[in-house]
């Protein structure tokens, strides 16, 4: 799997590099600035970016940028994008065009390299990684008069974890339950909310983010 | 002072003129009185009366003329200052007051406008309305009275024309009458603008600032800017550091404990080395959080990257309740001036939350006339003021510091407009 990276301390892209290569993907580009990274993206082209947001040479949402300008000229390029902040204006922007394969996670998730690389994956495949503070605070601010407040706690964790972009199987193992549990908690979850249920994750993750969103 | 200048036709303007010279003189009425109580409780300083009296009556003149001052600006579209020395802060006794109103210069120069004014105001703005009314006395001599007026004996001019004995017969002087009538309504009714601007003039000169009070006013306002920013600085800078001590850098210390810890059991015990490894990195993923946070607070990231447009933004979708936000800048102000008016919006949105019982607020920002203007609008109960200690009276400091100003409208049962204007160059967006 062909991996374009962007990240400007050099310190943190050596390791990253090291860490994807260790876990079999083929770092196709690692750059340390937003033109250098959207030339990557666009002659690469590769299966998934991983791109820090603040990069040179404005050290502002530069990646952020560079990300959304490829994502123009190829729909659904696959995105994970890095921050040592999660802002939930940058996350609906990415999210925007809905067409998924895209990922907004904490820099500190990349210290649990299991979960990172299942993310990277997941983004790869066309799916969704959304770091749990966007979520939280997503389904923290739903909880005043809006129907999110209506789920049961143990239902708010699983939507927590749904909109991450973790499938029922990943779900069922974080809280320790079997498959069929997460199953009729989405099933509910999905009848509370009023949304159309959905078993291809991606499209379920989307719905749910676009109904937290609204 | 905030009397809006509404644009008027040429025809509403001369028609208007000459009444408002009128209402203008009659003030002369109250100005008079006035200047004798003054007058009065001045002789009477010597008797110690005077030191309780002339505060008094200091401060109904500076009423009236507060009034003169709004009237002008709105009228003649010169814009009156006031220029008097503002309130100390901490209360004062009589004695106190009576010097500060006699110390300042204004106090005096308001005396000479109540005795000069009841005669400029006749020579300028009231003239139109006088020219007026003579004309129209005119007509009323020709259409009569000044026959009546020459058959009983009456012996009395209209400008050049004689009104005695015969008048009434004169069809030729009557017609003059009405002429000389008319030119007098032309002459009113043409000058009444320029009247009230001369008018305007003279305000200025004596009931607006002078330069060295000016200045004055203006050196006080940035020393008590300038005390409030370095206190509000040295503030934040303690807070800083205190974050830091009790939070990232008591968790990186615990952090170099448990690494030491885990070094010695490594070989002995690996399965408590292990606990202790996980128990690492949670601590470091705790460190990473309040340093995140306390970077939040200092300087927000999407305000870095995005400017206080999308930065509000960020607020609101972060924000319990329903924020709506609409903006309108075409650049971005100077980082300073943005990161006031960020944190002056985030503190607003944060006091519709907690004290106004809000459901729904809206955010308005755009940038006209140099200056950038907020607006915060909440359904909330109202009944807010800039004393009850809601740190409105903090945000207006801290953007007095930047020549901002907050005004606040809050009747009870809401809602509460918050509108804050911070003078300000745009840069020219990035692209």
């Amino acid at each position: 799997m062909r991996v374009v990276l962007a990240e400007d301390l050099a310190l943190l892209r050596e390791g990253l590099v090291s860490l994807l290569e260790s876990h079999g993907f083929e770092i196709a580009a690692a750059v340390d600035n937003g033109p250098a990274l959207l030339k990557a993206l666009l002659d690469h082209r590769p299966d998934v970016a991983v791109v820090d947001v603040r990069l040179p040479p404005s050290f502002t949402d530069e990646g952020l940028q560079a990300a959304l300008a490829a994502r123009r000229e190829v729909p659904g390029l696959p995105v994970l994008v890095l921050s040592q902040y999660v802002e939930q204006l940058y996350a609906r922007e990415l999210l925007a065009d809905g067409t998924g394969g895209i990922g907004y996670l904490l820099k500190d998730r990349v210290f649990d390299t299991a979960q990172f690389v299942d993310a990277v994956r997941r983004v790869a495949a066309g799916g969704t990684a959304m770091d749990p503070e966007v979520i939280s605070r997503l389904v923290a601010r739903g909880a005043r008069d809006h129907p999110v407040g209506r789920l049961t706690p143990r239902e708010k964790e699983v939507l927590e974890l749904m909109a991450q972009g973790r499938s029922n199987a990943a779900i069922a193992q974080a809280l320790v339950v079997t498959e069929r549990a997460v199953a009729k908690h989405t099933a509910n979850i999905f009848a509370k909310l009023d949304l159309a249920v959905s078993d291809d994750d991606n499209r379920r993750v989307l719905a749910v983010l676009a109904y937290l969103n609204a | 002072m905030n009397g809006e200048v509404v644009a008027e036709t040429w025809l509403q303007q001369r028609v208007r003129a000459p009444w408002r010279g009128f209402r203008l003189a009659l003030l002369s009425i109250p100005a008079v009185v006035l200047s004798c109580a003054l007058l009065t409780s001045m002789s009477l300083i010597g008797l110690g009366i005077g030191i309780v009296l002339v505060p008094v009556v200091a401060v109904a003149v500076r009423g009236l003329l507060d009034l003169y001052r709004d009237l002008i600006t709105r009228w003649t579209g010169t814009e009156i200052e006031r220029p008097y020395l503002p309130d100390p802060p901490e209360p004062e006794n009589v004695w106190q007051r009576f010097a500060r109103l006699m110390a300042d210069p204004a106090t005096w120069r308001d005396l000479l406008w109540l005795f000069a004014d009841p005669v400029v105001v006749l020579l300028t703005a009231a003239l139109p309305f006088y020219l007026m009314l003579y004309g129209v006395w005119g007509w009323v001599l020709a259409a009569g009275v000044g026959g009546i007026i020459g058959d009983h004996g009456g012996n009395d001019y209209y400008t050049f024309v004689h009104v005695g004995a015969g008048y009434g017969e004169n069809t030729a002087l009557r017609a003059t009458t009405a002429v000389v009538g008319v030119l007098f309504l032309i002459g009113g009714f043409l000058s009444g603008p320029a009247m009230l601007r001369t008018y305007g003039g003279w305000g200025r000169t004596l009931l607006g600032p002078t330069e060295r009070s000016r200045l004055a006013l203006r050196v006080r306002h940035l020393t008590e800017t300038r005390s409030d920013a370095v206190d509000a600085s040295a503030a934040e800078l303690r807070r800083i550091e205190r974050d830091l001590h009790d939070g990232a850098q008591a968790r990186l210390v615990a952090m170099g404990m448990s690494l030491g810890a885990i070094e010695h059991l490594l070989d002995r015990d690996p399965e408590r080395a292990r606990a202790l490894l996980a128990q690492t990195r949670e601590s470091s993923a705790k460190a990473l959080h309040e340093l995140r946070d306390l970077v939040r607070g200092i300087h927000p990231p999407v305000l870095a990257d995005r400017g206080v447009g999308d930065a509000v933004r960020a607020l609101a979708l972060d924000h319990p309740l329903d924020v709506e936000v609409a903006v309108d800048l075409p650049g971005r102000p100077d980082a300073p001036v943005e990161s006031a008016a960020y944190f002056a919006v985030s503190e607003i949105l944060t006091n519709a939350a907690k004290h106004a019982g809000a459901a729904r607020v809206w955010v308005d920002m755009r940038y006209t006339g140099g200056m950038l203007r907020i607006s915060v609008t909440d359904d909330g109960h109202g009944g807010a003021s800039l004393e009850n200690g809601t740190g409105l009276r903090g945000i207006e400091r801290r953007i007095a510091t930047f020549d901002g100003v907050l005004a606040l409208n809050s009747p009870p049962g809401g809602p509460t407009i918050v509108t804050l204007e911070l003078p300000c160059a745009l840069s020219s967006p990035k692209i």
